[in-house]
C-alpha cells in the first residue's frame, strides 16, 4: 500500500474544482487511456489579467487525482506568467510530497498546464516537438532532459518514476542512459567522478589492469629490480605472479596490497582484490 | 481505515483459521522437541509431522511420501522446475503460459541467468476468456522440451485450466509436468491417484486458511528429484532445514478442514460470488467480467470498470473496509497492467480499472450485499471525474499512442 501523505488523500477523496470550464481560456490535454492515467486542465482568465477558475478531469490513481486538484488551487490568482513557473516539484512540495514511484503524477499536472497555457497562446505545446523517446507512453526527449535536470535525476529508475519514459518495453532504455549522462555532463563537467562505478566488461576490466601495469607498475618495481606479471582476472580477483627480485623480498606482501591493489584500485575499479599465484 | 472489515481478498491471503491456529499453539510452546530427534520428546513431534502430511497427500488424492514441505508455493515452483532441469541437462526447453503466476514466469524469464546456460522457454497465449489452445500446445512441445509448467487456476481471474489433460498430453511425450495449483488447491477437487500425469503440483499454506510460510511440493513417485535446499537429510533428503513444525501442523489441520468444507466453498461461496458479480454487473453499466464464465474458481470475480482507475476505487472501497485487489498499474508499482489481463487482450479502457473479489467461507451474504451498495457510487464518482466518461479526451502530449506490446 502507498504511503500517501493526509493531504494526498484529503486532495484525492475531497478533490477541487471537478470539471470543465465551458468558453475556458486554455485548455490542455495530457495521458492517453492506454498509459493509465490522463488529465484535461481548463482555466479561465478574469479581467485582472489573473486566472479566475481553474478546473480539471483525470482518469488515474489517487496521486494523479490529487496533483490534478492540488494544481488547481494552485494556479488560481495568478497571472499566465506566474502559472508557467509551477514545476512538478511545486505540485509535489503542495501536497506534502509523493511517493517516489508516484512522480509522474505531479509531472503529468505540470505537462496539463504548460499545455492549456500553449492552447491559450496559441502556440504548440513545447515539450511534444522534441524527439519521440519512450514510443510506450509517449515521451519526448525534452520532457526526460528536464526532468532529469530539474529532479536531478541519476538513473532510468529514477526517470521512469519521474515520466514513465522506459516504464514498458524498456526498448528506450539505452536512449534514456545517454541522454542521462548527456545533460549530466552539462550541468557539471567537473565533477566526473560522481558518475557512480563504472560497470567494466571483463575485457576492459583486463586491458585497465594490464595498462596500469604497464605504465605504472612494473617500471617501479624494475627499479628494485623486482616485476610483476598478470596470470589472470576472474571476477574482481587479479591474480599476479611476482619476478625478479620480488620472490625473495620480504616486503612483496606488503608491496602487493598496499601498491599494486591500491593502484589498480584507484586506477581501474575500487572492488579489485590482487592476489599471489606461487608458481 | 474503517472499524469493518470485508475481507474478499483470500487469492492474497486467508485468515487462519482458529481450528488451525489451535492446533499450531502446543507446537509454539510445550511440544518445541526437534522432529529429527532420537529421544521420544522429539519424536512425538516428528509423528505429528506424519499425521499432517497424510492430511494433505488426502486433500488432492496423493500418497504421504509424495508430499514435500517447503517454505511457500515459490519455493515448491522451484523445486519442480529446476528438478527437472537438473534430471534433463541437455534438455533447454521449458513450455508454460503467459499468465502464470511471477513465481513461475520470473523464474522461467530469469533461468539462462540463474542456470548459467540458454534456455527457450515458450510462453503459450491465452484467449479473450483466458483459456489455452490445447492444440497449439501440443505442438509447442519437441524432444528438447525438459517440462511444462501450467498452473491449475488463475490467481487473478480464477480461471481453471484443464491440467489432467495437458499432463497428459506431456507425459505422452514422455515430458515432465509441473502445475502450480496454489490457488485450485482446497478450492476445487484435485485428484493425484491413479491414472494422474502430474508430476509435480505446488501448495501454499497460507491461501487455504493455514500461516504463511508453508508450501508443499507434490513429487509424483519415481519422478526424478533434485533437492533446491540442500543440507540435512530432513524430507528424506528432498529438502534440507529444520522443518517448520507448527505451520507444518497448521497446515494439515488446514487441508482437513478445506476437504469438509470443499461443498461449502462450491455452493454457497459460488453463490455468494455469483449474486456478487452478476449484481455488479447489473448495476454499474460499462462494467465487464474478465475470465471464463464457468471454467472457474468459485471464489474468485474479476470484473472492471470501463473509464476509471483501479487504485483509486481501491483506496474508496479502503474507507468502507472493503479488501479487494486491482490489475491496474498503479497498484503494483509497474506502469503497465497486469500480464494476465493483458495476455487476454482486455482493452486498456477496462484493464487499469480492474477489481478483483477472492471470498472465502468466512464472507457473508451481508457482506456481499454491503459491497453492493458502497461500488456503485463510488464508479459513478470517479467516472465523473473521468475526461474519458463523456468526454472526448484525445491526449496531446508526445505521441500518447501506446505502442508496446501490452
Amino acid at each position: 500500500m502507498w504511503d500517501y501523505t493526509d493531504k494526498v488523500k484529503d486532495h484525492f477523496l475531497n478533490p477541487r474544482n471537478v470539471g470543465d470550464i465551458e468558453n475556458a481560456s486554455g485548455k490542455g490535454e495530457v495521458g492517453s487511456l492506454a498509459c493509465g492515467d490522463a488529465l484535461t486542465l481548463t482555466f479561465k482568465l478574469g479581467a485582472d489579467g489573473k486566472i479566475e477558475e481553474a478546473k480539471f478531469k483525470t482518469f488515474g490513481c489517487a496521486s494523479a487525482i490529487a496533483s490534478s486538484s492540488a494544481l488547481t488551487e494552485m494556479v488560481k490568482g495568478l497571472t499566465v506568467e506566474e502559472a508557467e513557473k509551477i514545476t512538478n516539484e511545486d505540485i509535489a512540495e503542495y501536497l506534502g510530497g509523493l511517493p517516489k514511484e508516484k512522480m509522474h503524477c505531479s509531472v503529468m499536472g505540470r505537462e496539463a498546464l504548460e499545455a492549456a497555457i500553449a492552447n491559450f497562446k496559441g502556440v504548440p505545446i513545447p515539450m511534444a516537438q522534441g524527439e519521440l523517446v519512450c514510443e510506450c507512453f509517449g515521451v519526448t526527449d525534452l520532457e526526460i532532459r528536464r526532468a532529469i535536470q530539474e529532479s536531478n535525476l541519476k538513473t532510468i529508475e529514477e526517470v521512469t518514476n519521474f515520466t514513465k519514459a522506459g516504464g514498458g518495453c524498456e526498448n528506450c532504455h539505452d536512449r534514456i542512459q545517454e541522454l542521462i549522462i548527456e545533460v549530466r555532463k552539462e550541468g557539471r563537467d567537473e565533477a566526473k567522478a560522481e558518475e557512480g562505478p563504472k560497470r567494466l566488461t571483463n575485457i576492459q576490466k583486463i586491458k585497465m589492469i594490464e595498462d596500469v601495469l604497464e605504465r605504472e607498475i612494473r617500471p617501479a618495481l624494475r627499479k628494485d629490480g623486482g616485476d610483476i606479471e598478470l596470470i589472470d582476472v576472474d571476477g574482481d580477483f587479479v591474480m599476479v605472479s611476482l619476478r625478479g627480485a620480488c620472490v625473495s623480498c620480504a616486503a612483496s606482501q606488503t608491496t602487493l596490497k598496499e601498491y599494486v591493489e591500491k593502484k589498480l584500485r584507484e586506477q581501474v575499479i575500487d572492488t579489485l582484490i590482487v592476489e599471489e599465484v606461487k608458481k | 481505515m474503517s472499524d469493518k472489515v470485508v475481507y474478499m481478498d483470500n487469492n492474497a491471503t486467508t485468515r487462519v483459521d482458529p481450528e488451525v491456529l489451535e492446533a499450531m499453539l502446543p507446537y509454539h510452546s510445550e511440544l518445541y522437541g526437534n522432529p529429527s530427534s532420537m529421544h521420544s520428546f522429539g519424536g512425538q513431534v516428528g509423528r505429528a509431522i506424519s499425521e499432517a502430511r497424510e492430511k494433505i497427500a488426502n486433500l488432492v488424492g496423493a500418497s504421504s511420501d509424495e508430499i514435500v514441505f517447503t517454505s511457500c508455493g515459490t519455493e515448491s515452483d522451484s523445486t519442480a522446475i529446476f528438478s527437472a532441469l537438473q534430471a534433463y541437462p541437455e534438455k533447454r526447453h521449458i513450455v508454460t503460459t503467459r499468465v502464470e503466476h511471477p513465481a513461475v514466469k520470473s523464474l522461467c524469464e530469469n533461468i539462462d541467468k540463474l542456470t548459467g546456460h540458454k534456455h527457450k522457454v515458450t510462453q503459450l497465449p491465452v484467449d479473450s476468456e483466458g483459456m489455452l489452445d490445447l492444440q497449439r500446445y501440443e505442438e509447442s512441445l519437441t524432444d528438447e522440451t525438459a517440462i511444462v509448467s501450467v498452473m491449475w487456476a488463475n490467481n487473478e481471474t480464477g480461471v481453471i485450466f484443464p491440467v489432467a489433460e495437458i499432463a497428459a498430453i506431456a507425459k505422452n511425450k514422455g515430458i515432465l509436468f509441473h502445475t502450480d495449483a496454489v490457488q485450485a488447491a482446497g478450492k476445487i477437487q484435485i485428484d493425484l491417484s491413479d491414472n494422474s500425469s502430474i508430476d509435480f503440483l505446488s501448495i501454499s499454506g497460507h491461501k487455504l486458511h493455514a500461516s504463511k510460510g508453508i508450501g508443499a511440493l507434490y513429487v509424483r513417485r519415481g519422478t526424478p528429484f533434485a533437492p533446491f535446499l540442500i543440507g540435512g537429510h530432513q524430507e528424506h533428503g528432498r529438502r534440507g532445514g529444520t522443518e517448520n513444525v507448527a505451520s507444518i501442523i497448521g497446515m494439515g489441520k488446514a487441508c482437513e478442514l478445506a476437504g469438509a468444507r470443499m461443498e461449502d466453498e462450491n455452493n454457497r461461496v459460488k453463490a455468494m460470488r455469483d449474486k456478487l458479480e452478476q449484481g455488479l454487473l447489473e448495476k454499474i453499466p460499462s462494467s465487464m467480467l474478465n475470465g471464463h464464465k464457468t471454467e472457474r474458481l468459485p471464489n474468485t470475480t474479476n470484473v472492471s470498470f470501463e473509464f476509471v482507475e483501479g487504485e483509486a476505487i481501491l483506496l474508496h472501497l479502503d474507507r468502507f473496509g472493503i479488501c479487494a485487489s486491482s490489475g491496474s498499474a498503479c497498484t503494483s508499482g509497474s506502469l503497465e497492467p497486469s500480464h494476465v489481463l493483458r495476455a487476454m487482450g482486455v482493452p486498456f479502457t477496462a484493464a487499469h480499472g480492474s477489481i478483483r473479489f477472492s471470498l472465502s467461507v468466512y464472507n457473508t451474504e451481508d457482506e456481499v450485499d454491503y459491497i453492493l451498495e458502497k461500488l456503485p457510487p463510488i464508479i459513478e464518482n470517479l467516472r465523473e471525474m473521468s475526461p474519458f466518461w463523456k468526454g472526448n479526451h484525445t491526449g496531446a502530449v508526445g505521441s500518447s499512442q501506446c505502442k508496446c506490446s501490452c
